[in-house]
């Protein structure tokens, strides 16, 4: 026993360098890709890493519900529909102006996210799954419904968003570097986050939400304070996936698309952040890369994903962990 | 706060067994819980007195542990009155509770696995130590959060073990963990259920030296099986027999009760 105390434990073993090692990498690949992206199919390559970011920026959201707080969320896509949603209905009333259209795209969502959570939190477990998934379908019919906006079909968004009259998005290396900026900015925010005091409540209330009560914490309140901030990163993320595919449908809040972000969350290890910009873009890159084999990808996808499920509990980053001897947590 | 006490009846039973009664930290009146046909409590009036370490002791299913419940707020009563310091806190949710300084002990610990000691202690430091609504700064590095810590975790004995998951610790130190999380709270109660449960000879009489140490410190509520512990420790013994209060006093008075003995306590202390 009293060895055992004396060797350190693995948190006091892990360096901060080696802890910021795997982002600062991650980070610097997105930083040069449209550099090495000119001895290429440059266009094809920018808008492919910008989705691969875009869609990040929600896995990271999800990965603060799913990951840090236990709160399987099976309806994230419905806030990166809203945020779409937002820059769409206002873009074709002719308001592109960012600093309009991104505090109207996040307080829609952030108000959805209060709505949907005071009911939403009161569950657990399945019923949580259930319940936003209810939720986000409501959303998703409710798109599909909106008939001056496209209904099924959607809509193409003419203009993208302009910052102070600056068709700033208008190149698709400027939408790349925003991006990363807004992937950059919501991973510092998501690690401060879990860092902070408010973190330690909420990631206390994931192991033991008696222990955390009977601490003192009002539970409830500091789970929806994170839905909240989960709802705004989602709906920033749709804000950017509208300019980038200059259009919003439906399909972007299907309860597919928020299996697909929960797969990506997973996919590349849940509680980690880094894990979810990994399996974001692992998600993409393989679907693009099957999808260009053959039609029916998804029979080889499918089978991968159960392999990752069953060998690398713990995602990509788990298995990776795991190949190098240390220890994962 | 002291009028709000004198003009609220002091129950018989405290008159009966002291005579004077200092203004007490915790007071049951007639409270009463029933699951479907089965009473688990049955009119329990009890007071708990500043400074004092009260026990409560009974066989198994006697209602200890929901009684504890009762009082931290997982359970509501069906019928009576928890007042704690002066308030009335029968209807307040778990952690309001805990704000007011009632910490508790789980019987079957209950840590967080997954956090390191110090973070399980600096977390209870948290709770009374400003807002925890704070999104930015890092909270293991602040010393305001850890030192305190510390000192909770030397007291139960666990400084060298500080940086362990908790997870990880051995069964004595995950209880003892439980008291410097309950110590951390810097509480005006604490309410142990079972401390001693399941550790072996040696870790459970490391804990009742902690206890003698904390003795005096905190008014305590001590529900344990180990009749040795209760009766070296306690100031006060209330004995619970199918949800009632069979007899209250001190160890003397309960070991010298007739209905006591036949009841319990001669099974136990053979």
């Amino acid at each position: 026993m009293v060895q055992a105390a004396l060797t350190a434990p693995p948190a006091a073993r892990r360096s901060p360098l080696r802890g910021n090692a795997l982002p600062l990498a991650i980070f610097l690949i997105l930083a040069l890709t449209p550099l090495f992206a000119v001895f290429g199919a440059q266009a094809y390559v920018l808008s492919l890493v910008t989705r691969v970011m875009i869609f990040a920026i929600a896995a990271l959201a999800l990965d603060l519900l799913v990951g840090y707080g236990a709160l399987v969320s099976f309806g994230h896509a419905a806030f990166v529909g809203l945020g779409a949603y937002a820059i769409g209905i206002l873009s074709s009333h002719g308001i592109t102006e960012i600093l309009v259209a991104l505090p109207v795209a996040l307080i829609v969502a952030v108000l959805f996210a209060y709505l949907t959570g005071i009911v939403c939190l009161r569950t657990r477990g399945v019923h949580f799954i259930m319940i936003t998934l209810a939720f986000s379908q409501m959303i998703y019919f409710t798109a599909s419904s909106l008939a001056p906006y496209g209904g099924d079909d959607g809509l193409t968004i003419q203009t993208r968003a302009t910052l102070l009259g600056l068709n700033i998005l208008g190149n698709d290396r400027a939408l790349y570097y925003i991006s990363f900026a807004c992937l950059a900015g919501a991973y510092l925010l998501c690690r401060a986050l879990v860092a902070s005091r408010f973190g330690r409540v909420y990631r206390g209330a994931r192991e033991n939400p008696l222990r955390v009560a009977t601490i003192g914490f009002p539970v409830y309140r500091y789970q929806l304070v994170a839905y909240l901030i989960a709802g705004a990163l989602g709906s920033l993320s749709g804000f950017l996936l509208g300019n980038a595919t200059d259009f919003v449908s439906p399909a972007y809040m299907s309860w597919q698309r928020s299996g697909e972000l929960l797969i990506m969350v997973i996919l590349g290890g849940l509680g980690t952040l880094d894990g979810a910009i990994i399996g974001a873009a692992a998600f993409i890159l393989s679907e693009e890369w099957l999808s260009g084999l053959t039609e029916h990808w998804k029979v080889i996808f499918g089978p991968l994903l159960v392999l990752v499920a069953i060998f690398a509990r713990g995602g990509l980053l788990g298995l990776v962990a795991r190949l190098r001897g240390a220890p994962h947590d | 706060m002291t009028e709000g006490i004198s003009t609220e009846a002091i129950s018989a039973e405290a008159i009966s067994t002291e005579g004077i009664s200092a203004k007490p930290v915790l007071r049951l009146e007639s409270l009463a819980k029933s699951f479907g046909g089965l009473r688990v409590t049955d009119a329990v009036t009890l007071e708990v007195r500043p400074g004092e370490l009260h026990a409560v002791i009974g066989p198994n299913g006697a209602g200890k542990t929901t009684l504890i419940n009762q009082i931290s707020g997982l359970l509501a009563p069906d019928a009576g009155r928890i007042v704690f310091c002066g308030e009335d806190v029968t209807s307040l949710p778990v952690h309001a509770r805990a704000r007011r300084g009632l910490a508790r002990s789980f019987q079957i610990t209950s840590i967080l696995p997954g956090f390191s000691a110090l973070e399980n202690v600096a977390l209870a430091v948290q709770a009374r130590a400003g807002t925890s609504f704070s999104f930015l700064r890092s909270a293991s590095a602040e010393a305001a959060l850890n030192a305190p810590a510390r000192a909770a975790l030397a007291q139960v004995g666990l400084a060298e073990r500080a940086d362990v998951p908790a997870g990880a610790l051995a069964h004595g130190e995950k209880r003892a963990l439980e008291l410097a999380i309950a110590l951390a709270m810097e509480p005006k109660l604490l309410l142990l259920d079972e401390p001693m449960a399941g550790t072996g000879h040696d870790e459970s009489a490391r804990l009742v030296a902690v206890l003698r140490e904390l003795k005096g410190r905190f008014p305590m509520v001590l529900v344990e099986h180990d009749m040795g512990a209760v009766f070296a420790l306690a100031d006060r013994i209330s004995v619970l027999i199918y949800g009632r209060i069979l007899a209250s006093g001190t160890p003397e008075e309960v070991r010298a009760d007739r209905a006591v003995v036949a009841a319990y306590l001669g099974d136990e202390m053979e």
